[in-house]
């Protein structure tokens, strides 16, 4: 169960996977058909407020907390975006609020992301992390408020 | 030979691609295949060459100097203004006022002009492909004043439905503010004939040139254009220039529009009276170098000709339509019968933001998005486009390598 693992040990996990590849066509197939594979979200979850701002495409995200822990889930039009945010997904769903927020995610700079994609998408690979711990942040103050 | 290949053959491209440094290099390894030329145009090494002898040479402020430096400053900026005078066939330099770009210009009529002359219920036209910039300042005097924004449609092929412009047109109609040549489809529009019937009703027009002023021969007087706004980094001049030319008389009445140094006359607590034209639209220091460079880059447009140019271009759209008609799930959006060197497409079940990672993966520069144009996006249901906009420097060569590259990224993504 990928919850197990410490969002760093995920992060490595990457890494490796990604070490393997020669070439950025080959990191685009991976990423593509990660975009494929991540389950659609409905549509009562396509709403405005669920839009993460700052990206070129369409990106939806939603977050749930089970048992302290959050999970995450996402859509996007654009099927690059949705492979990083799956990326993304796999490394901090089913951990804690403040794990989450604590995170580095060094990962994306590690398999060359950030410096390969344009600015204008870094950005908007930056948003959708930003949204991820604002939910994290969210969820550990609405806690602490219960606690 | 036909008469468009026979100008085409006066264009040497691979001799002018050594004019144009930035054509060498290359991206994520690949050589670059440059065709976002509709978003800023590469710059000869002329133009380069210029600013960099403005600063080794000859900076210093302009206007009010004495010394050696500013007054050969202040005679290489004039000079821009008489090559840009020429370039748009103005009547005077009087008439052509720098700023910082098409979208200053267009504000600086919406903020003079437009605010002095129009009251609530008057209107003003637009069309449904303009850019944003042809929008927005609009629509914040209309929230100002009360004025009242009408909008010409856009027909299925991409064109101005001008059955309709003459049905918007009445004697409230008091601005016309339309773009030449679309950004996001490349159409021309019949400005002529608008301006002509604007006229006719009483309106004023301003002509936004930011695309065409690269492809079309401009004459302002021919046009009858009360305005007419480009900007020099789309015609392989240097960014962070613009020119509004306005007909004397208009720009007379106008009052200014920033208040600074430059654009006065006599200064006093008492009261202050403002420069002549144009200098009373330009206030503060000006962008000195990049204006100077600017006139390197209309030298160099003239020097190959716009006649050749255009069958240069002409030939890379037809080349680039049939060759991306070939792609299975490809549209062409705006199919209009005039058209720049501008193709806008979208593929089925493809986003135009996976395209233009994967492309620039290959070296190919486009532009995807909505093109700063969303209400033409919207009239045509779509998000956005992928466009490939081509100049004087691109190859038939290079569009095999679009054509080729986006065959395998559309495997990559389906």
């Amino acid at each position: 169960m990928a919850a197990a693992a410490t969002i760093a040990a995920t992060e490595q996990e990457i890494v490796e996977e990604f070490s393997l590849f020669d070439s950025w066509d080959d990191k685009y197939e991976y990423i593509i058909d990660l975009g494929k594979r991540l389950q659609p979200l409905e549509a009562e979850h396509k709403t405005e407020s669920n839009i993460v701002r700052g990206c070129q495409s369409v990106v939806y995200l939603i977050a749930e907390e089970k048992d302290g822990l959050v999970y995450f889930r996402a859509d996007s039009d654009a099927i690059i975006v949705k492979g990083l945010i799956s990326m993304l997904i796999r490394v901090l769903s089913g951990h804690t609020p403040d794990e989450i927020m604590e995170a580095r995610l060094d990962f994306i700079n590690q398999i060359g992301m950030m410096n390969h994609l344009a600015q204008t998408r870094s950005n908007g690979l930056l948003a959708m992390v930003k949204q991820m711990k604002n939910y994290a942040l969210a969820f550990k103050v609405k806690n602490a408020a219960k606690g | 030979m036909t008469a468009a290949a026979s100008l085409e053959a006066m264009i040497d491209v691979h001799a002018l691609r050594q004019q144009f440094p930035i054509l060498a290099r290359e991206v994520k390894g690949k050589p670059l295949v440059y065709f976002d030329n509709a978003a800023t145009s590469q710059k000869p090494r002329l133009v380069i060459d210029a600013l960099v002898n403005y600063y080794s040479q000859f900076n210093a402020n302009i206007h009010r100097g004495i010394h050696s430096l500013a007054e050969e400053a202040t005679a290489a900026y004039e000079a821009t203004r008489e090559a840009v005078r020429a370039f748009v066939n103005a009547a005077s330099r009087e008439e052509i006022v720098f700023t910082r770009g098409t979208t200053e210009s267009i504000n600086l009529v919406a903020y003079t002009w437009a605010r002095q002359e129009l009251k609530a219920g008057d209107e003003i036209i637009v069309s449904g492909m303009e850019h944003h910039s042809n929008i927005v300042p609009w629509q914040m005097l209309c929230a100002e004043k009360g004025t009242v924004l009408k909008v010409i449609p856009v027909t299925d092929n991409g064109e101005l439905d001008m059955d309709a412009f003459r049905k918007l047109l009445s004697q409230r109609t008091k601005f016309v503010s339309v773009v030449q040549v679309s950004n996001a489809l490349g159409t021309v529009n019949p400005v002529q004939q608008i301006i002509r019937e604007a006229h006719a009703a009483g309106a004023k027009v301003l002509v936004d040139g930011a695309q065409s002023a690269v492809h079309l021969d401009i004459d302002v007087q021919a046009l009858d254009a009360d305005f007419f706004a480009f900007s020099s980094h789309k015609v392989y001049g240097p960014t962070g220039v613009g020119v509004l030319y306005g007909k004397k008389e208009l720009l007379l009445a106008m009052p200014p529009f920033q208040g600074g140094g430059e654009m006065i006359k006599q200064v006093s607590f008492d009261g202050t009276t403002y420069a002549d034209l144009p200098y009373k639209f330009e206030a503060g220091t000006p962008n000195i170098a990049d204006t100077v460079a600017f006139k390197a880059a209309i030298n160099f447009v003239n020097s190959i000709g716009k006649a050749a140019i255009r069958a240069h271009e002409n030939d890379l759209l037809a080349y680039a339509s049939e060759r991306l008609k070939t792609i299975p799930g490809l549209r062409i959006i705006g199919q209009a019968k005039e058209k720049v060197s501008v193709i806008s497409f979208v593929v089925d079940k493809v986003h135009p933001q996976d395209i233009g990672i994967l492309l620039d993966n290959r070296g190919i520069a486009v532009r995807t998005g909505h093109h700063c144009a969303q209400p033409l996006m919207q009239r045509f249901g779509i998000s956005g486009t992928t466009r490939a906009s081509f100049a004087l420097y691109n190859t038939r060569e290079e569009i095999d390598a679009l054509v080729s590259g986006l065959e395998k990224v559309i495997k990559m993504l389906l």
